[in-house]
């Protein structure tokens, strides 16, 4: 499913310009790869792309839907059905095993517990942690809390992941098997947009945005 | 390293795949929201059980309050019912010239004869007459005992035994016994008749017979002391002008046999004759039971009132410290009602829970009040709903700011936290 931003500009109160004019389309099954320095507007663009917020002025479409004039309820259909986030901080539910977490990345589709359950351990087995299906995060290591955040993501198979540095928090070798899960979403046919500061994680995608200054000064493609 | 061979290079800003796919709604169905209003309580279990434990007192007390007072109630009611509502006294008024009237002396018989009337006892106060252990007591020493001639049906009439001994009998007619009312056989510190214990009345010994129980219908029997009217006619020329007359009516014709009495005791002057019925006070005193609660039940809602104030702390915390979480369901699909319908829900359900616990805790400081006092157990109906209950409500009322702040917070400021 298609992403697009077009001439989107975002602004925080105090006057902080985290986005200035910026226009990209992301066609679907895309994987794109987000670089630039902190306080580029990388994640401003990711929340955008997300529909966590909305620009202070321009056209976001996602998936062909107008974000700009959806309503609340409208935006939290949409990352409920079709949008899966993986953050660098895991956020993970402590007090809750791997499944009933991957469970809870469903909840908001009205799906019932149980049919959950069933997704989250198919992706739980996908990402490689069928063998760790009822340990709580704080079992797990990083690379396997991550590779949790991710099967939560892409357990209601959402037509786009939003991934906002996912192995900032890893060590390299970690790292490395956090990207291939991601990568082989792409088999999937769903759009991955990955933000990452590390050139080297950047230059496995096909198509690399890179940011500066809150805005896109180079949209490069293999 | 998978090879990604989707190629999207070349096309146009507005392809075709533009059409819009219709989107299904954020759902979070009821069951689901009380799941996870549990999960939220069952992750922080100490903090929960703290501040559920604020609303558990507060209406614990309420309960215990409502729980004692109507054990109580209910304890004094079983009372009256056993002792009956159908005993009446009858005792001079004034006459109409604001004198003290008198009941004559055929009072007792021609109420005895009325129909509805099952039995009548008559007393006779004397009043120059007093009770002493022995004749050295000095004379003012009194003890506040009184001494009243009684008839041998008194302790049938006005609904009591006896702790010891036997009422006035035959020989009582004849010679000196007396019986002791509660009250006065504590004062003179007789608790048993045999071995021939004696009381010095009125230049005379005279022989302890019985001890009365206390007579829980009109408790001035208790500190009197009992002989019998030939006796005291013989000894203290005591007139045979009853000073009251107890009265027993068939139970359903009270009011009848009350109207009645008045011109049955003195044909002459009704107007002089008061009637009263004892079980009034008692049913009086049921009913103020009722309005003294009103006091400690307000302490109670004091209680309840910090209970809600801690509970609206812990959850303008909880929003603070798991803002992670709120970024976190809002960005899963979580709409703002679904995030404010959470904290509020949690918040209810907590409350809800330290009323249940208020409940348990009120229930069992009834059952302890009770059975220390041989009382029955008795926590109203209204109760057992209304803890939970106003428990929920308070706890939804106490969650509505935290609630209203976790919806308002920005997804990703909650996510960057």
């Amino acid at each position: 499913m298609s992403v697009e931003l077009s001439q989107v500009t975002k602004e925080y109160p105090g006057g902080v310009l985290a986005l200035r004019d910026v226009s990209v389309t992301i066609p679907g099954g895309a994987q794109v790869a987000v670089v630039g320095p902190s306080g580029s507007g990388k994640t401003t663009m990711l929340t955008i792309l997300g529909t966590l917020e909305r620009p202070t002025a321009g056209l976001v479409r996602v998936a062909g839907h107008d974000t700009v004039q959806a309503s609340d309820g409208e935006l939290a259909g949409l990352r409920a059905h079709q949008i899966g986030f993986v953050f660098q901080a895991f956020h993970l539910q402590e007090s809750m095993s791997a499944v009933d977490n991957v469970a809870t990345g469903m909840l908001y589709t009205g799906m019932p517990l149980g049919q959950r359950r069933e997704l989250a351990r198919a992706a739980l087995e996908r990402v490689g942690l069928g063998h760790r299906l009822d340990f709580k995060p704080r079992q797990l290591s990083g690379g396997e809390r991550q590779r949790v955040a991710i099967a939560r993501a892409l357990a209601k198979r959402p037509a786009i992941i939003l991934a906002d540095e996912p192995t900032g928090n890893l060590d390299s070798k970690s790292g490395a098997g956090v990207l291939s899960v991601l990568h082989e979403l792409g088999s999937d046919g769903a759009t991955l947009v990955l933000i990452t500061h590390d050139v080297n994680i950047a230059g496995e995608f096909p198509r690399r945005l890179h940011m500066r200054d809150g805005e896109i000064v180079e949209d490069e493609r293999a | 390293m998978t090879d990604v061979v989707i190629e999207d290079a070349g096309i146009p800003p507005r392809e075709p795949e533009q059409t819009v796919t219709p989107i299904g709604r954020a759902h979070l169905p009821f069951r689901e929201l009380v799941g996870v209003a549990f999960q939220g309580l069952r992750s922080r279990k100490l903090r929960a059980a703290l501040s559920a434990l604020g609303i558990a007192i507060g209406i614990g007390a309420m309960v215990a309050v409502v729980g004692v007072s109507s054990s109580a109630q209910a304890n004094l009611i079983a009372e009256i019912d056993s002792l009956g509502t159908n005993l009446l006294t009858v005792s001079p008024g004034t006459d109409f010239l604001g004198n003290a009237a008198v009941l004559a002396p055929s009072s007792t018989p021609m109420i005895d004869h009325m129909l509805h009337v099952k039995s009548a006892a008559p007393i006779y106060q004397l009043s120059n007459a007093n009770v002493y252990r022995t004749p050295y007591v000095p004379s003012e020493q009194t003890g506040g005992i009184g001494v009243d001639a009684a008839s041998d049906n008194l302790p049938s009439v006005v609904g009591t035994t006896l702790a010891a001994g036997h009422f006035l009998g035959t020989v009582a007619q004849h010679y000196p016994e007396v019986v002791l009312g509660a009250q006065a056989a504590a004062t003179l510190q007789i608790t048993q008749v045999t071995g021939h214990v004696m009381l010095y009345i009125g230049n005379r010994w005279f022989v302890v017979v019985g001890i009365l129980n206390p007579v829980k219908l009109d408790s001035s029997l208790d500190s009197v002391v009992f002989i019998s009217l030939p006796v005291a006619e013989k000894l203290f020329q005591q007139l045979p002008e009853p000073s009251e007359i107890y009265v027993r009516s068939t139970q359903n014709n009270v009011t009848q046999v009350a109207n009645l009495l008045p011109a049955t005791a003195n044909p002459q002057d009704p107007s002089g004759v008061s009637v009263s019925r004892p079980s009034d006070v008692l049913e009086a005193r049921a009913a103020a039971m009722g309005q003294f609660t009103t006091l400690l039940l307000g302490l109670g809602a004091v209680a309840l009132l910090v209970g809600a104030i801690g509970i609206a702390n812990i959850m303008v915390i909880s929003v603070l410290e798991r803002r992670g979480e709120i970024g976190l369901r809002r960005a899963l699909g979580a709409t703002r009602g679904h995030i404010s319908l959470q904290f509020l829900a949690e918040s209810a359900l907590l409350a809800a829970i330290g009323g249940v616990f208020g409940l348990a805790i009120g229930a069992g400081a009834t059952e302890i009040y009770a059975a220390g006092k041989h009382e029955p157990f008795v926590v109203p109906m209204y109760a057992l709903i209304a803890a939970p209950t106003v428990g929920f409500l308070i706890g939804a009322l106490a969650g509505l700011y935290p609630a209203a702040k976790a919806a308002r917070l920005s997804p990703t400021e909650a996510l960057r936290a």
